[in-house]
């Protein structure tokens, strides 16, 4: 089957690297801008609230304990002090939010060169243990090199799990969905067994033996809080590190020749390597950044709030997989990976533990996290559909308006 | 999305990926395997020979496969025989033999296959006809959790096995809808079509069983067959009713698939859609069925998880634990055809259930021993050795014209 011929319209791609105004009011136009995104998510909240109803409780009620227990509604009495519930659990809201920035960012990368990376999950069990390993090991370390040690070794941990799929790719052309899928069950059947009972990683302290729960890392690999207390989950600083990535992510794609030639072969890798670009060679380029991100999200939670880990743990952690509706929902650029991983960070703390509510229990307020994910990842899916007819209504438009003076002058 | 097979230039030569060099790998992965139990490597633990016995077998299928049978199934011999010898010698006392080597061993491991070959079925359906079915897992644990419901409160487990087919069927059906009619990408609706799975069904245990089933439910028989020796009855002799039809659905599916003329538009319709629509197969029609088959099928492997006997009528949010995802593998494994896929299933349970057994030497290497079939896969799918074909259309959106 031949591939269906590409119209001569300006790429938004190119769009962008016009870098004019108009050009990137136009690229956001053609992206559905903020709106397509914007629909995505009410529908599937509005989706979910039917679901909410059928089962006999308030969908109104329940999103609006579901906002407060994600501490959205600090915004209408900011306080710095985390006393109160709100700031207490906007903190917490940030500390999901933290992942999801940064899962989020690995399965994006992979996006814009035109691969699915399903496997952050993995890459960031792989991040957790390197940085507990790390974290554990060393402890006469001094702060600063202690906590970078550990956060390089998991990020580069992640960006080398990730790269076996890459490499896979590039060489034998395995496709890395299938790949990353088993790396993903490899990782998480590996860190079981080292949190486990008698594995290598779980504690050692007296009396734990059978605690399938691993040490935690030395005060000095810590990472400092800047908002609230250490004892209580304060955010720290690797909030601020995942923001510093989301920066490095859109220089990286928008200003450097790595950047470039990972968008060329994401958008056409034939057309790539006519043009002299190394197709393996950024294949394998954009999954080892990609695994970076998920590896740097296990050592950030590791260092900054979690500091040890458990079997049971990996048996219920989402994060890399939630990372996927943050990519797709923030259409894999920067500001709208911060923005979905807001979106999700305070669902995923808002149903949970942050949830007070006699409309709807966290149990099932949880559930309906997974719910409202699943919608939004199946209509991102279809709404590529939506941006089609968009697009086709604008190239239409002007097409009319050109031929009617041409008509005119005959 | 490209299909699973989707090929750079390939720097590889020709001579590795024929056949026959994985099959002469695997036999010689197979003595390898009893060797590692002697001296001078002499491991102290069964789980060694185990583990590279069960490589040589896996390989052994692959080779069968991909054309080279005779060759491949010896291969699978050896690799049992080797797996035999090794606990043989570092065991050499029959009773530790036969604390792992018994008729449960037999029946666990038709046991642990049979929701995987359902799932298998399920996605080689669904691939044949065009379409990649990653939510294999997601529908998997609709039939887990409805089932159980149906069966509760329909009062028999014959309810409960077709509100559980109507549960995977129905979301395999907006499925089908998004990935065929709205030509969303499969990957991404398949992996929407899991969470909501998970939502769904955790949501509904909660609200309706508040977390934990208490009554007692009707549970699908086994079948009782006696009079065939003592090792023969404890293997095959209280099998589930569903484990026998999963056989059954194996031998069906082929036969359908590759001798009749509806799997001949199925496969079509896989291949080259262009082509089927040409001589008028409705390809959204067939690509609709085949995804409704799948959920339908998938679903009664889900049942299985919750009502079988490993589940004896309980459920837990995500039962499945990625057997969704050993079934996808179970299928790419089989190169897409359901013998081959029946016998990776096959591999795969064994290997569950040697991890359950070897619990008695260390609990540390079963853990560890879980991996095994995910790693074969990524080696498969490496494609290193012996090919992988997937359906050419596999995972591409049809446009009517």
């Amino acid at each position: 089957m031949s591939e269906p011929k590409r119209d001569l319209v300006q790429s938004p791609e190119q769009a962008a690297e016009t870098g004019t105004l108009a050009a990137r009011i136009s690229l956001s136009q053609r992206a559905g801008g903020i709106v397509v995104p914007l629909a995505t998510v009410v529908l599937a909240f509005l989706v979910g609230g039917l679901v909410v109803l059928a089962t006999g409780h308030n969908p109104l009620n329940a999103y609006h304990d579901i906002f407060n227990g994600a501490g959205l509604n600090w915004a209408f009495h900011p306080t710095t002090s985390t006393q109160g519930a709100a700031a207490y659990n906007l903190s917490q809201t940030l500390l999901q939010s933290t992942t999801l920035i940064l899962t989020g960012l690995a399965v994006a990368f992979a996006f814009r060169c035109g691969m699915f990376n399903i496997g952050g999950q993995g890459q960031y069990f792989v991040g957790l243990v390197v940085a507990n390993w790390l974290g554990v090991s060393f402890a006469g370390m001094s702060l600063l090199p202690h906590a970078l040690i550990a956060i390089v070794g998991a990020t580069l941990a992640g960006a080398a799990w990730a790269g076996i799929a890459g490499v896979l790719k590039a060489t034998v052309g395995a496709h890395e969905v299938i790949s990353t899928i088993m790396l993903n069950y490899i990782a998480f059947y590996v860190a079981s067994w080292l949190f486990g009972a008698g594995g290598p990683l779980q504690t050692s302290a007296p009396g734990q033996e059978t605690n399938p729960v691993s040490a935690a890392v030395a005060d000095t690999a810590q990472l400092p809080v800047i908002w609230g207390t250490k004892g209580f989950q304060g955010l720290d600083i690797g909030f601020l590190i995942a923001i510093a990535a989301l920066v490095v992510y859109w220089a990286l794609l928008n200003r450097t020749t790595l950047g470039y030639e990972v968008r060329a072969v994401g958008f056409n890798p034939d057309a790539a390597a006519y043009g002299g670009i190394s197709v393996k060679k950024n294949l394998i380029r954009a999954m080892a950044i990609s695994g970076a991100f998920a590896g740097l999200a296990g050592a950030v939670d590791m260092l900054g709030y979690l500091y040890k880990y458990g079997q049971l743990d990996v048996q219920v952690s989402q994060v890399g997989f939630i990372g996927i509706a943050v990519a797709l929902l923030g259409r894999n650029t920067a500001v709208g990976v911060f923005l979905g991983a807001i979106v999700f960070g305070g669902l995923l703390y808002g149903t949970t533990q942050g949830l007070s509510s006699n409309v709807i229990q966290p149990e099932l307020a949880g559930n309906l996290t997974e719910i409202i994910v699943g919608l939004v990842v199946l209509f991102v899916g279809a709404d590529l559909l939506i941006l089609y007819v968009w697009n086709s209504r604008k190239r239409l438009r002007p097409r009319r308006a050109r031929q009617a003076p041409a008509k005119a002058a005959a | 999305m490209s299909t699973w097979s989707q090929r750079l230039d390939n720097p590889v030569s020709d001579r590795l990926r024929d056949p026959a060099a994985t099959g002469y790998v695997a036999l010689g992965l197979g003595a390898f395997a009893a060797f590692l139990a002697i001296p001078p490597i002499e491991a102290r633990s069964p789980t060694w020979p185990i583990a590279v016995g069960i490589v040589a077998a896996a390989l052994g299928i692959w080779t069968a496969t991909r054309g080279r049978r005779r060759l491949g199934y010896g291969a699978v011999a050896a690799g049992l025989i080797g797996i035999g010898l090794g606990i043989l010698a570092t065991r050499s006392g029959t009773e530790n033999l036969e604390t792992v080597f018994d008729a449960t061993l037999v029946a666990q491991t038709l046991g642990f296959a049979t929701p995987l070959v359902f799932g298998a079925v399920a996605g080689i359906f669904s691939e044949r006809s065009g379409v990649v079915n990653i939510a294999l897992e997601g529908l998997m644990l609709m039939g887990a959790f409805w089932g159980l419901y149906g069966s509760d409160k329909g009062g028999t487990w014959v309810v409960g096995l077709l509100v559980g087919m109507a549960a995977g069927g129905l979301l395999a059906l907006v499925y089908a809808y998004f990935a065929i009619h709205l030509r969303a990408d499969q990957i991404v609706g398949g992996t929407g079509i899991n969470f909501l799975a998970i939502g769904i069904t955790g949501y509904f245990f909660v609200q309706l069983y508040n977390g934990q089933v208490t009554g007692d439910v009707s549970l699908p028989p086994e079948v009782h067959i006696g009079g065939l020796g003592h090792f023969l009855e404890g293997s095959i002799g209280n099998l589930s009713i569903l484990t026998w039809a999963s056989f059954v659905l194996v031998i069906v599916a082929y036969v359908v698939l590759f001798k009749t003329p509806v799997g001949l538009r199925i496969r079509a319709c896989g291949e080259h859609p262009r082509a089927a629509d040409t001589v008028g197969i409705n390809v959204y029609l067939v690509r609709y069925c085949c995804v409704v088959l799948s959920g339908l099928l998938a679903a009664v492997g889900g049942v299985y998880l919750s009502l079988g006997p490993e589940g004896n009528g309980t459920f837990i949010p995500q039962i499945t634990s990625g057997r969704g995802f050993i079934a996808l593998a179970a299928v790419i494994f089989g190169n897409w055809r359901p013998a081959g896929a029946f016998g990776a299933a096959l591999l795969f349970g064994f290997s569950t259930a040697l991890a359950l057994k070897l619990q008695v030497y260390s609990s540390q290497a079963a853990t560890l021993f879980n991996v095994l079939p995910y790693v074969l896969t990524l080696v498969a799918v490496a494609g290193v050795i012996g090919r992988t074909v997937a359906p050419a259309a596999d995972g591409k959106p049809y446009a009517k014209q």
